[in-house]
């Protein structure tokens, strides 16, 4: 679990952060949702302390991370994951050298023994023969998917995705949220997710934090949000008129006014009659 | 203003690079790298530059030698200081400045925009130990190899030019080499080596290390460290002088 109280952050004059408060459960998809420049990415990367943030406080499991000092900082760091919107793989190195780093850095494994833990890991991710590409050679979803595997290596407990989705066709980004979803569950991970991607919301949204202009402004799951009144979330969320005719139709159905198991072919057949 | 800003700021940097290391094995073999990188990377081009600058050295001092009371073996004398005192430390640091200094300002400003660098923070590293470190101590231990190296080379140089034009005899080379030789001038040039070889990583890794912005600032923070490291270079060298050479 994580928790933070009252963060603010501002650079210079201009106030990003504001008095964010929230708690990230343990083994749920806790997604960071806002506009760009709604502050989600300061936040998280305050979370993870590539920023210091000027006020408030957050705490891992209890433990103080503001209050830590850099030693148990770095201690803490060993049991975090993070994949970044790039996915910040290493240049000069193979898929298999790039997720072998950590545990050669941290681990006191053999040789043979982290080769085998980097294949586990590549087989968790669907990658199997790529070992030996450079990330060059490698598409975005791939490259999203070493960088997953880099990030769980070494077995995090707290594992922080920034827009894991970002510059990925529909169904890669489905097999990415899903491959999110199913890691969070399997190894009962907090993980935090920032994320515009209204897919992603509705699919892995367990616990959903909404920002607006560094504050914030919405709290609830993927549920919830189809039934929230907040203007400014659902100018957000459901910013098309394709999108606002599904969350209509999800209204309808959780209403009991039309059936959630339809049969759309049905439907449309009776259409036909009807304007014939 | 903005001097001390980044003045303190790479002072900052550069105490952030003595920490224990999080894993000895690895800054080991980064260090190794680094060492391949720079010292080997950089072997072809200063062999090439050496042996040219100490065969324009010969040739140019004949050119200056007109008298005929003047014994051709000073032609060796001159080549012999100038390569050991200026041409091997200041000039092939200078050309190193360049070669290296933009590939370790462009290398840390790629990893920085791409974060990598934050990659490797999240993962528990500290970066500057670990990316900027092992640089500057392999800088430290391979460019004073290739100064000597370039030495060697220029003074081979001078002999193979000034035999070749007809300048000056071997024989009359060689005596020319061995008269008035000072040790203390190729310690001189070692401790010029030293801190240029420091100079020339040091302020490259400042500039790739706190790159903000795209590919364009990658380019320009490259450039810029070169120029920057070129200027305190000859500064150094001008400092230097002054103190190690002057009674």
């Amino acid at each position: 679990m994580i928790e933070f109280i009252n963060i603010g952050k501002q650079f210079g004059e201009n106030k990003v952060l504001t008095d964010v408060s929230h708690v990230m459960q343990t083994g749920q998809c806790n997604l960071i949702i806002g506009t760009s420049g709604s502050g989600k990415t300061v936040l998280q990367k305050c979370l993870v302390g590539l920023f210091e943030p000027d006020r408030g406080e957050i705490f891992y499991d209890g433990l103080s991370f503001t209050e830590m000092n850099n030693q148990s900082r770095k201690e803490l760091r060993q049991q975090i994951g993070m994949l970044f919107q790039g996915s910040a793989l290493f240049d000069s190195l193979t898929v298999e050298q790039n997720v072998m780093f950590p545990l050669e850095m941290f681990s006191k494994m053999t040789i043979g023994e982290r080769k085998i833990r980097v294949n586990e890991v590549l087989a968790r991710v669907n990658l199997v023969d790529a070992n030996n590409k450079f990330p060059s050679e490698l598409s975005g979803g791939m490259k999203k998917r070493v960088g997953i595997a880099r990030a769980i290596v070494l077995n995090p407990k707290y594992l922080f995705c920034d827009e894991p989705n970002s510059g990925l066709d529909p169904q890669t980004s489905l097999v990415i949220d899903k491959l999110i979803y199913d890691i969070t569950k399997e190894f009962n991970i907090t993980t935090v997710i920032n994320t515009h991607d209204m897919n992603s919301v509705m699919e892995i949204g367990e616990n959903i934090l909404y920002m607006y202009q560094g504050k914030k402004e919405w709290t609830g799951n993927n549920e919830e949000i189809i039934f929230s009144k907040n203007e400014r979330l659902n100018e957000f969320i459901f910013a098309s008129k394709f999108l606002q005719d599904a969350k209509d139709m999800r209204m309808l159905e959780a209403k009991g006014i039309i059936a959630d198991d339809r049969d759309m072919d049905e439907i449309l057949k009776n259409g036909d009659k009807l304007t014939n | 203003m903005e001097f001390f800003t980044h003045f303190g700021r790479y002072l900052i940097m550069l105490k952030g690079m003595f920490t224990k290391p999080e894993n000895t094995k690895m800054y080991w073999k980064e260090f190794m790298r680094q060492c391949v990188d720079i010292g080997i990377g950089s072997l072809g081009i200063v062999s090439i530059i050496s042996v040219f600058i100490g065969a324009v050295s010969a040739v140019q001092t004949s050119y200056q030698l007109v008298s005929p009371l003047i014994p051709t073996e000073t032609i060796a004398l001159i080549v012999r200081d100038t390569v050991i005192l200026e041409f091997s430390p200041t000039l092939v640091c200078i050309v190193l400045a360049g070669v290296i200094g933009s590939k370790i300002a462009s290398e840390l400003g790629n990893m920085r925009v791409s974060e990598q660098i934050d990659a490797l923070e999240i993962m528990g590293i500290n970066t500057k130990a670990y990316l900027i470190l092992p640089k500057i101590a392999a800088a430290m231990l391979t460019i004073p190899l290739l100064v000597i190296i370039s030495m060697v080379l220029g003074i081979w140089g001078g002999r193979l030019a000034g035999v070749a034009s007809g300048i000056i005899s071997a024989d009359a080379f060689d005596r020319g080499l061995l008269t008035k030789f000072i040790p203390y001038n190729v310690t001189f040039a070692l401790i010029k080596s030293y801190t240029f070889a420091f100079i020339i990583t040091s302020i490259p890794s400042y500039y790739g290390y706190y790159v903000k912005g795209g590919a364009l600032e990658i380019g320009r923070s490259s450039t810029k460290s070169v120029v920057v490291s070129c200027i305190m270079l000859l500064f150094a060298d001008y400092v230097l002088t002054q103190l190690l050479l002057t009674h």
